[in-house]
């Protein structure tokens, strides 16, 4: 495996300057996500107008995948509706765990997200990827 | 750093050689960097042997069978107690309990002694550096008997600070817990000094020794201590076995932690008498595999000799520091002054610990990255979670400095370097 496959220049690009990182001022929604054992800690912030996701930003502290990949997530969902995002949350998921291998589909999807999907070569690093997907599913659940 | 220098360049026994012992430092066509030894360490030649032989023509079931191979297993299992014994200078066989490991060891006093001895109003006192296994027993069994459990800081050098231990102590104190060495910051509390005074205001003196034992000479006699927790694979012996050590008087008085089989004198319908010292407190049958490993990895480690090995891995531990130190772009929790080991703690400036660990792996070097099972420590150095890179018998100078390469090589691919 290249390592620049994991660490690759969209995932720095996010993980180190994210436009969505910051707090949100009109936020509806607020969840937070946590792996104890490595100390990834987020915040979700979202603001929901009936069915669509108008903003989403997050907060916190993490490693570089985790926080590329919450930016990610932000970047994908905001302006969809919730529904679009719980799909999203489940192919990223299916994804990462090589459960979904439909590329072209993954792709229509999840967009720049895709980019994390060699997270699955490493499994001790799954966790950081998911990490915010599963906050957004829980927070969508809710 | 020239005395480092010159342990790394003449080590004291011949590194080369114990190197061609471990068949897993020569796995592959690049080998690993084994730089996780405080997480456990990897087994030589001899102990797995020792095991295998054990396993093809003395195994059958300890201290029950009638047959002679009973007798052979018994055998081995009771030479591994009094070797144990022996290594840390017991009065007799009867203080030594095998147990799982080193959690378990605390976690028999935790339940046997502290459940027994403590009430509302009392307190147990550890220290800041402690890992889990040394505080989250007792968090429990706290909460359970009303007793406070107190915390002795760390001084400004990642040192236990005595004034602020000396403080925290009084009448009040009936448990004294505390590491012999931090698994995160290698600093090496005063044993003999720490039990000197607990027993000053009567409390009894616990060490925990995971991190102690596979490194220096040990002594429980001289220490003063009145348990010792260790672990067999963290001393190159196999998953599974670890030693408590009580004083007799004191084990002889406690409650047996777990019940069973072997564990008992006669069993009546509604109750049992239990079996003398050490059985009382090992219930079911016992992993006598481990135990002659653990015999094995006794005589391996003794064959070098201790003052050798702790010279040895001092220097490593010295030079990893000053080198980490030297690049300027890391944060080194190691002390500068006193005793300490061969662990250094440190973060990548702008990377998470996590990060570090997968990049370095990438160089086949393995470190530890995340919390160490010491969260309270890391809360205590305000950060989230750290890398740990720590030493055994066979880690040389090269090692370090490809490490070091490789911290650079984070950097570079974390996009910190122009």
């Amino acid at each position: 495996m290249d390592l620049k496959q994991i660490y690759s220049s969209i995932i720095m690009e996010h993980s180190n300057n994210s436009e969505h990182k910051h707090e949100l001022e009109h936020a509806t929604h607020n969840e937070r996500g946590h792996n104890p054992s490595c100390g990834d800690d987020i915040q979700l912030h979202l603001n929901i107008d009936g069915d669509i996701i108008k903003e989403a930003a997050f907060t916190g502290h993490g490693c570089a995948i985790s926080q590329a990949s919450t930016s990610l997530l932000c970047e994908l969902i905001e302006g969809k509706t919730i529904e679009e995002a719980r799909l999203a949350c489940q192919k990223f998921i299916g994804m990462i765990t090589g459960d979904e291998d439909d590329m072209d589909e993954l792709e229509d999807i999840l967009g720049d997200a895709v980019a994390l999907q060699n997270i699955s070569v490493m499994p001790q690093r799954v966790k950081c990827a998911v990490l915010a997907w599963h906050t957004l599913s829980d927070m969508l659940e809710k | 750093m020239r005395d480092v220098l010159e342990t790394l360049n003449n080590p004291p026994y011949d590194v080369q050689k114990i190197r061609e012992d471990f068949d897993f430092l020569k796995v592959g066509e690049s080998p690993t960097i084994y730089l996780d030894n405080g997480a456990t360490t990897q087994r030589p030649r001899q102990v797995l042997e020792r095991v295998s032989e054990y396993y093809k023509s003395e195994n059958a079931n300890p201290l029950r069978g009638t047959y002679h191979l009973a007798a052979a297993s018994t055998e081995a299992y009771e030479q591994a107690r009094k070797r144990v014994a022996k290594f840390i200078n017991a009065r007799t066989k009867q203080e030594i309990i095998f147990t799982r490991n080193a959690s378990e060891a605390l976690n028999l006093v935790a339940y046997s002694y502290g459940f027994e001895h403590l009430e509302e109003g009392d307190e147990v006192l550890i220290t800041r550096m402690e890992h889990h296994s040394n505080s989250v027993p007792w968090q429990f069994v706290c909460q359970k008997t009303g007793a406070k459990l107190v915390y002795a800081e760390l001084d400004g050098d990642f040192q236990l600070d005595m004034d602020d231990f000396a403080s925290k102590l009084s009448e009040k104190t009936k448990i004294v817990s505390f590491t012999g060495t931090s698994n995160v910051l290698s600093s090496e509390p005063d044993v003999k000094k720490i039990s000197e005074m607990a027993h000053s205001v009567g409390a009894i003196a616990i060490c925990d020794g995971a991190q102690m034992v596979p490194h220096h000479k040990v002594d429980v006699q001289d220490l003063g201590c009145d348990f010792l927790a260790l672990s067999g694979h963290k001393m190159y012996a196999p998953f599974g076995i670890g030693v408590l050590y009580g004083k007799r008087d004191i084990l002889q008085h406690m409650q047996p932690f777990m019940y069973g089989g072997e564990m008992i004198e006669y069993v009546q319908d509604f109750s049992a008498s239990y079996a003398p010292l050490p059985y009382k407190f090992e219930a079911g049958t016992q992993n006598v595999g481990g135990a002659v490993g653990l015999h094995a990895a006794i005589d391996y480690v003794e064959a070098i000799g201790f003052d050798k090995i702790s010279a040895y891995e001092q220097a490593l531990g010295e030079y990893c520091a000053i080198k980490l130190r030297e690049l300027g772009t890391c944060n080194v929790f190691h002390p500068t002054k006193g005793p300490r080991g061969a662990a250094v703690a440190f973060n990548v400036c702008g990377v998470h610990p996590h990060d570090v660990a997968s990049i370095l792996d990438y160089k086949h070097v393995a470190i530890r990255a995340g919390h160490h099972c010491a969260q309270q420590l890391h809360r205590g150095l305000d950060i989230e979670s750290s890398c740990r890179a720590s030493f055994g018998i066979y880690n040389t100078k090269e090692e370090i400095d490809a490490f070091i390469d490789g911290i650079n090589f984070v950097r570079e691919t974390m996009g910190l370097t122009k």
